[in-house]
């Protein structure tokens, strides 16, 4: 008999089977997703869990009788006042007395399982895309880098390489043959040996080799400077996926807490989104009343400031760091801008200009999200009255650039939005040189 | 005097060590051996954790299979069941395999553990080893090499023709897995190993004997057709089959070499696991009167604390409980209880016959031999044999077993007999076919199909007791098969005696697997 702990042997088996399972049921799986998604808070999202699909998708048929029709028998337990020849009622449902067949497999109910965190990001942002993602500048965009290139003769001496090293010194040593510490010891022993019995021939003979030889190691040193080797390293360029996304936010106080509320949800889904495309993204908070600063994100949500209006101030703020920090030829550029829409009237035309001529250009993508508040929806009988930056935008828009608008008065309206902005066009893409 | 009581514990508490386990082992073997006359296969116990129990469940507990999505569903539905607490996992799972393998649960108790080997390194194992079924069917030797064969040729298979491909085969497949076993001894017993040196020596074989002359040589015409009676034809075909993927796999024109050995594959593993089927009552039976012997016996030798005892008596009458019918957990007849409740009837005829026992078993009664009796029982029957002969009156009124016939064509529900002396043999009969896999799965054969004409393949359900196929599955099985064939297929449901037709369903190829 043999036991065996297997305790300690890699788990998952199962994963190949699972990946399978999940590209089976992809389509049904992706629907479940986003409908819980829909449900469920924005904070929520990175954590993933069950969904329920329907059975359908992934039913394993086989021959198999209906549990229905024909004569069954049933050989029950249990019988407490039956005898033979007795008839009984059916029960209503016109199942058999106390169970049917017993092979209605698996049943036509919804199949539930748990996806993990990953799994469930990944199938929630599976079917967006983002507009220009394929832009060559995600291609041409490169960063240097360093890699292993065999050796060199000169270096630094951290990257000394001491096996071949002293590979060389050794193939040196012996090609010049330089004598063995061992061959001078024995050499040595014997002239001892010899000395006692006096002077001879011979020990002339042997002191003078020695002398040699010792000479010829004092010439052939253990290591010679020739024999060092160094790990040489050759700079590569290599194209990044590096993006920058800039959160520009109007706090003024006509912006109350439930709309930045909505504008951080819609900021978060940007920031998973993109995070999942670039291997780096960061993140640029930038608020503005009348004027703009940029500042981190505990401030940028919370803390309250006072003060009017001024869009392009914030625009222009943008402008700054962009070319400070982020040249567009190395980052992938995106903007989101959260505001209640107002503005104020005479800095309408330096906003689309400014955006026109500068920003929208650097960017992959513009997406700007005004938020309303929770009751304004009841007034629905209103004709819908355009705001002053709505009203700005929608020229722009109009003339075909970049930049994606919508209005958002309750959370649950975000995720929606979200998918709309970002799905994938396929049919823009042509547009962009 | 209490401290020699004490020594003669194999454990004490609920915690279990490796030193625990063997000399538990030791102690159960001799029993088993010695008192039970068992003869088991080599056992090789593997301590596993719940997570690696469930991966054994989605792999229908074979310690390696080859992939598919269907595993990795059954995994998540077992892994969302058991996170969520909704179900408990199995103390063990026992592979019919020599050497026998039982993983046991890392979290079981010491007791557990005891309960454990008896139940599987022990009951099931000498079953294995014993009953004809599986010494007919399954290849305990060549088993764990198949399996691995079959894994490493299902995925050097996805290598080269995808996923998808490989997919598609092996849903058709396991559709068919249930009509893809011989039921009778063909002329050659399968041996795995054999299977698997045939495969390699075949492609060795096309290897040496390659030669692309042979392609350019210019074909013959087509050799002038002999018109073949269809009886001949069907004789050629060995029709009709029930085998249907044997069949295909022999026959379907349009198959690559990898797609029928593909169909083989699930083919052989599909048989490796029929004994099962049609031993569940006999096999569990087995293996819970050997559990219940060997425990009773340690605990009667001190071996095993009374606490330890009580322990196992809970674990034990949970497993062998039989619900009335009418009670809400009633589902269905308890194989652990109907075996274990008959192997200790026979027990009992043995060693303390009524009258009534030297009527109705007159071969057994009084022979005092119990565990010959048993083990010859368990060598020679399947649960269908089993039921029909060894169901004792005593144990039916015991049971207060009657049988119930539901007719659409009547109002009501007709007691048809119970457990009194008119209805004894009727109530057997009832209860033993249902065990028998010839009765309760439908069936389904290859009835004919014209090769050189238009090829339509033509299967036969016979209907019995007017219960049709579920259609939806029905349908989408025959499409699978219609794949695999190549051209139509249609499925004629048909009653057995009359030959009247109940329904048609035809199915035609999506050209998706060439």
């Amino acid at each position: 008999m043999y036991i065996i702990d297997r305790r300690l042997n890699p788990g998952g088996k199962s994963l190949a089977n699972r990946q399978r399972f999940l590209r089976r049921a992809k389509a049904q799986i992706q629907r479940a997703v986003r409908q819980t998604a829909g449900e469920r808070d924005i904070t929520d999202l990175e954590r993933g869990g069950e969904v329920t699909i329907p059975a359908d998708g992934v039913r394993e048929p086989s021959f198999r009788r209906s549990g229905e029709g024909g004569v069954n028998d049933h050989i029950l337990p249990g019988n407490k006042r039956f005898v033979e020849g007795d008839t009984i009622d059916r029960p209503p449902g016109g199942g058999g007395g106390g169970s049917s067949a017993g092979n209605s497999g698996e049943g036509e109910d919804d199949f539930r399982f748990a996806l993990s965190r990953e799994e469930f990001i990944d199938l929630f942002l599976e079917d967006l895309e983002l507009p220009d993602l394929a832009k060559r500048r995600l291609a041409t965009v490169e960063v240097q880098g360093m890699r292993r290139a065999g050796y060199s003769v000169t270096g630094s001496p951290v990257n000394l390489a001491l096996l071949r090293s002293m590979r060389n010194a050794l193939s040196r040593r012996i090609a010049m043959r330089r004598p063995k510490p061992g061959d001078l010891l024995k050499l040595e022993e014997e002239i001892a040996f010899l000395e006692k019995d006096g002077e001879s021939d011979k020990l002339l003979e042997l002191r003078q080799k020695l002398e040699e030889l010792q000479q010829r190691t004092r010439r052939f040193p253990y290591i010679d400077p020739l024999d060092l080797r160094y790990r040489r390293f050759e700079p590569v360029s290599r194209p990044v996926a590096q993006a920058v996304m800039f959160c520009l936010m109007d706090v003024s106080g006509s912006m109350t807490e439930h709309m930045k509320d909505l504008a951080k949800r819609f900021y978060m889904l940007l920031y998973i989104f993109l995070t999942r495309r670039y291997k780096h993204v960061e993140i640029v908070f930038i608020r503005h009343t009348h004027e703009a600063k940029e500042v981190d994100e505990d401030t940028f949500f919370h803390s309250p400031e006072t003060g009017g209006t001024v869009v392009s101030s914030a625009l222009r703020e943008m402008e700054r760091i962009v070319t400070e920090r982020y040249p567009p030829e190395n980052w992938n550029i995106y903007a989101a801008q959260a505001s209640d829409g107002d503005n104020s009237p005479n800095d309408g035309a330096t906003s689309a200009t400014l955006l026109r001529d500068v920003i929208l250009p650097a960017c992959q993508y513009y997406a700007y999200l005004e938020v309303g508040s929770d009751h304004d929806r009841m007034q629905a009988g209103f004709i819908n009255h355009k705001t002053a930056l709505w009203q700005t935008y929608e020229t722009l828009q109009d003339d075909g650039s970049n930049i994606a608008m919508r209005k958002v008065n309750h959370r649950r309206e975000i995720y929606p939005v979200f998918r709309e902005l970002f799905r994938r066009r396929d049919a823009v893409e042509a547009k962009i040189p | 005097m209490s401290l020699i009581r004490e020594d003669m514990l194999l454990f004490h508490g609920a915690d279990w060590d490796f030193g625990a386990i063997q000399r538990v082992y030791d102690a159960i073997e001799r029993i088993a051996l010695g008192e039970l006359g068992l003869d088991v296969y080599p056992n090789q116990i593997e301590v596993i954790t719940a997570e690696q129990m469930l991966d054994a469940y989605a792999s229908i507990g074979m310690p390696l299979f080859y992939k598919h999505w269907s595993f990795g569903k059954h995994f998540a539905t077992h892994e969302s069941g058991y996170r969520q607490g909704l179900m408990g996992l199995a103390y063990e799972i026992v592979i019919n395999s020599n050497p026998c393998i039982s993983y046991v649960m890392e979290e079981n108790s010491a007791t557990m553990q005891t309960l454990v080997i008896a139940h599987a390194a022990f009951g099931h194992n000498h079953f294995f080893k014993n009953n004809y079924l599986f010494k007919e069917w399954t290849d305990a030797d060549g088993i764990l090499d198949y399996l691995e064969f079959a894994k490493s040729y299902i995925s050097r298979c996805e290598e080269r023709y995808g996923q998808n491909a490989v997919e598609k085969v092996l849903d058709a497949a396991h559709a068919l897995m249930s009509h893809g076993v011989h039921r009778y001894p063909r002329k050659k017993r399968p041996d795995l190993r054999s299977e698997e040196r045939r495969e390699r020596e075949r492609q060795i074989h096309q290897e040496q004997t390659f030669n692309d002359l042979w392609r350019t040589l210019p074909s013959k015409g087509k050799a002038p057709k002999s018109a073949l009676s269809d009886e001949r034809r069907r004789a050629l075909l060995e029709l009709p089959q029930e085998n249907i993927l044997y069949f295909l796999e022999k026959s379907a024109p349009r198959l690559q070499p990898w797609q029928r050995e593909i169909l083989r594959i699930v083919r052989q593993i599909a048989q490796y696991f029929y004994p099962q089927r049609q031993t569940k009552v006999m096999n569990e039976g087995c293996a819970t009167y050997c559990h219940y012997r060997i425990m009773t016996r340690l605990h009667e030798t001190r071996q095993i604390s009374d606490g330890a005892f009580l322990e196992f008596l809970q674990s034990h009458t949970n497993v062998t409980r039989q619900p009335e019918y009418d009670d809400p957990h009633f589902g269905g007849i308890n194989p652990y209880a109907l075996g274990f409740g008959m192997m200790q009837d026979i027990e009992r005829i043995c060693t303390q016959p009524t009258a009534e026992d030297r009527e109705w078993f007159p071969d057994i009664a009084g022979c005092d031999d119990a565990m010959g009796v048993l083990r010859d029982v368990w060598t020679n029957y399947r649960d269908e044999s089993f039921i029909s002969q060894f169901l004792s009156p005593q144990l039916m009124r015991q049971w207060r077993l009657f049988h119930l016939l539901d007719d659409p064509d009547r109002p009501e529900l007709l007691v048809e007999a119970i457990h009194d002396e008119r209805g004894y043999r009727r109530v057997r009969r009832a209860l033993s076919r249902q065990y028998d896999v010839g009765w309760s799965d439908p069936d389904i054969q290859v009835a004919d199909v014209d090769l050189a004409g238009d090829r339509r393949l033509i299967l036969h359900h016979h209907v019995l007791n007017r219960k049709l196929l579920h259609k939806d599955d029905a349908q989408r099985v025959l499409q699978m098969i219609a794949n695999l064939w190549g051209y139509d297929v249609v499925l004629k449901e048909v009653e057995a005696s009359t030959g009247a037709i109940f329904q048609e369903h035809v199915s035609h190829p999506h050209e998706t697997l060439f």
